[in-house]
C-alpha cells in the first residue's frame, strides 16, 4: 500500500549502512572522512525531500510539511558536526583521551544516532517513533560515557536512568493513545498511524487522551530538558565528547520536542480534551526562568552552554504553547536558529577546551588574543544566542515577546525577565572567557573553522534577510501547528 | 466461561502488583533477583492468558520472551555479575522499608483512582489491566528512587518495563511491532547496563551509585 520513493529511504539507509561500515573499518582518518561523506549524502537526500512533492504516507513512514523542516535541519547540523568532529577527534587521539578502537565505536554510534533521529522524525506510527527515540537515547548514553572517567560515567548513568524513566512514561502515554484510538479506528497498525489519528481524534475519549498527554509531555519532556526533569542534561553535555554535546543540544532535543508537538496537534483536534497550550506555557516559562538564574553559578564552560540550551528549550516550548500563527512562527524560527547557533558555539567551545586543556571557566581567559578566530567566533555565537540584533535569534525572540504582549502581558513580563537575566549571565561569563589577560595553558589547535562560521553566517543572514520562500514555508507550518 | 476468563486475567495482573510489592522490601541482592524472576514469570503467564483470550497467537511470542529472557537469562546473568563483583552484602536503601511500603500503597491507590475513572468507556479487561499496569510502573519508579545500588535500580527499571508490557498486551490488538521492539529494547538496555556495571567496577570497585555521586565539576 505504501508507494515508496527513493529519498525518504535514503535518509534512513545511508546512516544505517554507514554505521555498519564504520564499525568495521579500523583506520581513523578514513572513518572520520567517511563519516563526513555519509552525513553529507544524507543531507543531500534530505534536500531532495524538500524539493520533491511528498510521497504518499505509508503505514510506517510519513513525509509532510511539518517534519521535512525538522529533517532538513537535522541532517544539515549532522553534517557540519561531523566536519567539526573530524578535527576534534584527531586532537583527542593525539592526547590519548580516545583510542582507535573507541573511535570506531564512536563513529558507528554517530551514524546510528543520525538514523534513529531521522526515523523518529519520519515515523507515521507512534510506536515506531517511540522505538526510534529510545534507540537515539541509548546511543547517546554510550557516547556520553565514552571517556570512561569518573565524571563521564556518572553523567552517563544519570542520563540513562532519567532518560529511561522519561521514555517509559512516554511509552505508557503511547499505549493510552492506542487504547483511546482502538474503539474508533479498530485494532491493528491503523490505530497507531499519525495520518489516521489526526483525522479521527475528534471522536476519541477525551478523558483518556488527557491522561495520555500528561504522560507524553512528562516523558518526552524529560528528553527535551524541561525543568524539573532536566537534571541529566548539563552532565551529559559536559562530560561527553563535544560533538555529541552539539548534536544533543542542536538535534536530539528538537526531535523530542517534535514528538511533543505532534501530540499537541492531536490534542487540539479534540474539542473536549484539555487544551495542551497552558501546560506547555507553564513548563516552558518555569524552565526558562530556572535555567536563566542557574546560568550565574556555572564554573564549567560546557555546562554553561548546556544550561543555555535548557533556557532556549523553555522559550521554544513556551512559544509553541502560546500557539497561534505568530507565536508558532517565532517558535519554529527560534528552534532552527538555536540549533544552528548552539551547535556552532559548541564547535568553538570544543576547540577552546582543547587549546586550554580544561573546561573550567576560571582557567580560560583572553581567547581573542591567543586564538583570534576561535575567540571571536565564540563572541559572535554568544551574542547570537543571547538574542542581540542583528543576529537571527533577536528577531524570533522579538516576535515572540511582542505577540505575547498583545495576548498575555503578564506572561510577557516574565518572559522578558528570563531573557534579560540569561543575557546578563552570558555576558558576565563571556567577558572573562574572551577578553582580558590570557590565562591558563595555551596550545595551538588544528581547528576547522568552516562549520562554526557557516553556522554563524546562516544565523546572521536570517537576522538580516529572511528569503520570502522561507517565510511562506514557515507560515504554512505555523498554521499546521494550530 | 466469560467470568473465568476475566477472573484469571484479573488474578494474574493483580499478582504482578503483589510481586512488585515483594520487590520493594527485599534487602539482599540475590533474593531481589529471585523475586524479579518471579515477577517476569507472572508477566509471562499473564501475557499468555491474554493471548488465549484475545485469540492472538503473536502474543505467545511476547510471553515466551518474557519467560525465557526475563525470567531466566537476565536473573542468571545478573547473579553472575554480582558474584563476580562480590556484592552479596545487604542493599542500602535510601528510605526505610516501612515508609516505602506506605508510599507504594498510596501509589497503587492513586493509579486505581486515575485509571478506572478515565477508562470508563474501555473494555473491562483492558481497564483493569491498565490500572494494574500503571501501579506496577509507579512501584518500579519508587523502587528506583529508594535504591542506592546500581543493580537494585536496574531491577526496578526492569519491573517498570514489565508493567509497560502488561499495559501493551492488555490493549486489545496492539500491533506486534511494538511488543517485540519493547522486549528488544530491554535487551539493548540490558547490554548497556551490563557495560556500565563492568566499567564502574573497573574504575571504582563498587556499584554503589553514591560512590559515583561526587564529581559535579562545580560546587566543590
Amino acid at each position: 500500500m505504501s508507494h515508496f520513493v527513493v529519498p525518504p529511504a535514503l535518509v534512513l539507509l545511508i546512516p544505517l549502512a554507514a554505521a555498519a561500515l564504520l564499525a568495521l573499518l579500523p583506520d581513523y582518518r578514513l572513518t572520520a572522512r567517511l563519516n563526513v561523506a555519509a552525513t553529507l549524502l544524507t543531507f543531500l537526500a534530505a534536500v531532495s525531500l524538500l524539493l520533491e512533492p511528498h510521497p504518499t504516507p505509508g503505514s510506517y513512514l510519513l513525509v509532510d510539511d511539518l517534519n521535512v523542516v525538522f529533517i532538513a535541519l537535522n541532517t544539515f547540523v549532522g553534517f557540519t558536526t561531523s566536519v567539526f568532529s573530524a578535527s576534534y577527534v584527531g586532537h583527542e587521539l593525539e592526547t590519548g583521551r580516545l583510542t582507535p578502537a573507541y573511535l570506531r565505536f564512536y563513529h558507528a554510534m554517530y551514524q546510528l544516532l543520525m538514523c534513529a533521529m531521522n526515523v523518529a522524525l519520519m515515523a507515521n506510527n507512534i510506536g515506531l517513533m517511540w522505538v526510534a527515540i529510545e534507540t537515539a537515547t541509548l546511543t547517546t548514553v554510550l557516547m556520553v560515557g565514552i571517556y570512561r572517567t569518573h565524571e563521564a560515567l556518572e553523567a552517563a548513568w544519570k542520563y540513562f536512568i532519567l532518560g529511561s524513566v522519561g521514555i517509559a512514561l512516554a511509552l505508557f502515554g503511547t499505549i493510552l493513545v492506542y487504547v483511546a484510538a482502538q474503539p474508533v479506528i479498530g485494532e491493528g497498525l491503523e490505530a497507531m498511524a499519525w495520518t489516521r489519528l489526526m483525522t479521527e481524534a475528534s471522536r476519541f475519549d477525551p478523558a483518556l487522551l488527557n491522561v495520555a498527554f500528561i504522560f507524553l509531555l512528562l516523558g518526552y519532556g524529560t528528553k527535551v530538558g524541561l525543568a524539573p526533569l532536566h537534571a541529566w542534561l548539563p552532565d551529559a553535555h559536559a562530560e561527553g565528547p563535544t560533538p555529541i554535546s552539539a548534536v544533543l543540544s542542536g538535534l536530539l532535543l528538537n526531535v523530542a520536542l517534535y514528538a511533543v508537538l505532534r501530540f499537541k496537534m492531536l490534542m487540539a483536534t479534540n474539542a473536549a480534551a484539555i487544551a495542551p497550550g497552558p501546560l506547555m506555557v507553564t513548563m516552558g516559562l518555569a524552565t526558562l526562568l530556572f535555567a536563566a538564574f542557574m546560568l550565574y553559578r556555572r564554573r564549567d564552560i560546557k555546562r554553561l552552554f548546556a544550561y543555555s540550551s535548557v533556557e532556549h528549550m523553555g522559550i521554544i516550548t513556551f512559544a509553541f504553547g502560546m500557539g497561534g500563527p505568530l507565536a508558532n512562527f517565532a517558535g519554529l524560527l527560534q528552534m532552527t536558529l538555536h540549533s544552528l547557533t548552539k551547535s556552532g558555539i559548541f564547535f568553538a567551545v570544543g576547540h577552546a577546551a582543547q587549546a586550554k586543556n580544561t573546561q573550567r571557566i576560571d582557567d580560560i581567559g583572553g581567547l581573542t588574543e591567543t586564538h583570534p578566530w576561535l575567540g571571536w567566533g565564540l563572541v559572535a555565537g554568544v551574542v547570537a544566542i543571547a538574542g542581540l540584533p542583528p543576529l537571527g535569534i533577536f528577531m524570533s525572540e522579538f516576535l515572540l515577546v511582542s505577540s505575547t504582549f498583545a495576548r498575555a502581558p503578564l506572561l510577557a513580563i516574565l518572559l522578558v525577565l528570563g531573557l534579560l537575566v540569561a543575557l546578563g549571565a552570558l555576558f558576565l561569563r563571556l567577558n572573562g572567557l574572551a577578553f582580558g589577560e590570557p590565562r591558563g595553558a595555551s596550545h595551538p589547535v588544528k581547528a576547522s573553522s568552516a562549520p562554526l562560521f557557516a553556522h554563524l553566517a546562516l544565523v546572521l543572514g536570517a537576522g538580516l534577510y529572511l528569503p520570502p520562500q522561507l517565510v511562506t514555508w514557515f507560515q504554512h507550518v505555523s498554521r499546521l501547528l494550530g | 466461561m466469560p467470568n473465568l476468563a476475566f477472573d484469571m486475567a484479573h488474578l494474574l495482573a493483580g499478582s504482578l502488583v503483589l510481586v512488585s510489592f515483594m520487590l520493594l522490601y527485599q534487602d539482599r541482592l540475590s533474593s531481589l533477583l529471585n523475586v524479579y524472576a518471579l515477577h517476569a514469570l507472572v508477566l509471562a503467564l499473564s501475557v499468555a492468558w491474554q493471548a488465549n483470550l484475545q485469540n492472538a497467537p503473536h502474543l505467545y511470542v511476547t510471553a515466551t520472551l518474557a519467560l525465557g529472557f526475563k525470567a531466566i537469562i537476565i536473573p542468571v546473568a545478573l547473579r553472575q555479575i554480582i558474584e563476580r563483583l562480590g556484592i552479596h552484602r545487604e542493599i542500602e536503601t535510601v528510605v526505610g522499608i516501612g515508609p516505602t511500603m506506605l508510599a507504594g500503597m498510596a501509589l497503587v491507590g492513586l493509579s486505581m483512582v486515575v485509571m478506572l475513572r478515565v477508562t470508563a468507556a474501555a473494555a473491562p479487561i483492558a481497564r483493569q489491566d491498565l490500572a494494574f499496569a500503571l501501579a506496577v510502573v509507579l512501584l518500579g519508579l519508587l523502587m528506583m528512587v529508594t535504591r542506592r545500588n546500581a543493580v537494585g535500580q536496574v531491577v526496578g527499571f526492569m519491573s517498570l518495563e514489565n508493567g509497560l508490557i502488561l499495559a501493551a498486551t492488555g490493549a486489545r490488538g496492539m500491533p506486534l511491532v511494538v511488543e517485540i521492539s519493547v522486549t528488544f529494547s530491554i535487551l539493548i538496555a540490558f547490554i548497556v547496563i551490563g557495560i556500565f556495571l563492568f566499567r564502574i567496577r573497573e574504575r571504582f570497585d563498587t556499584v554503589d551509585i553514591s560512590a559515583l555521586d561526587q564529581a559535579r565539576g562545580e560546587q566543590r
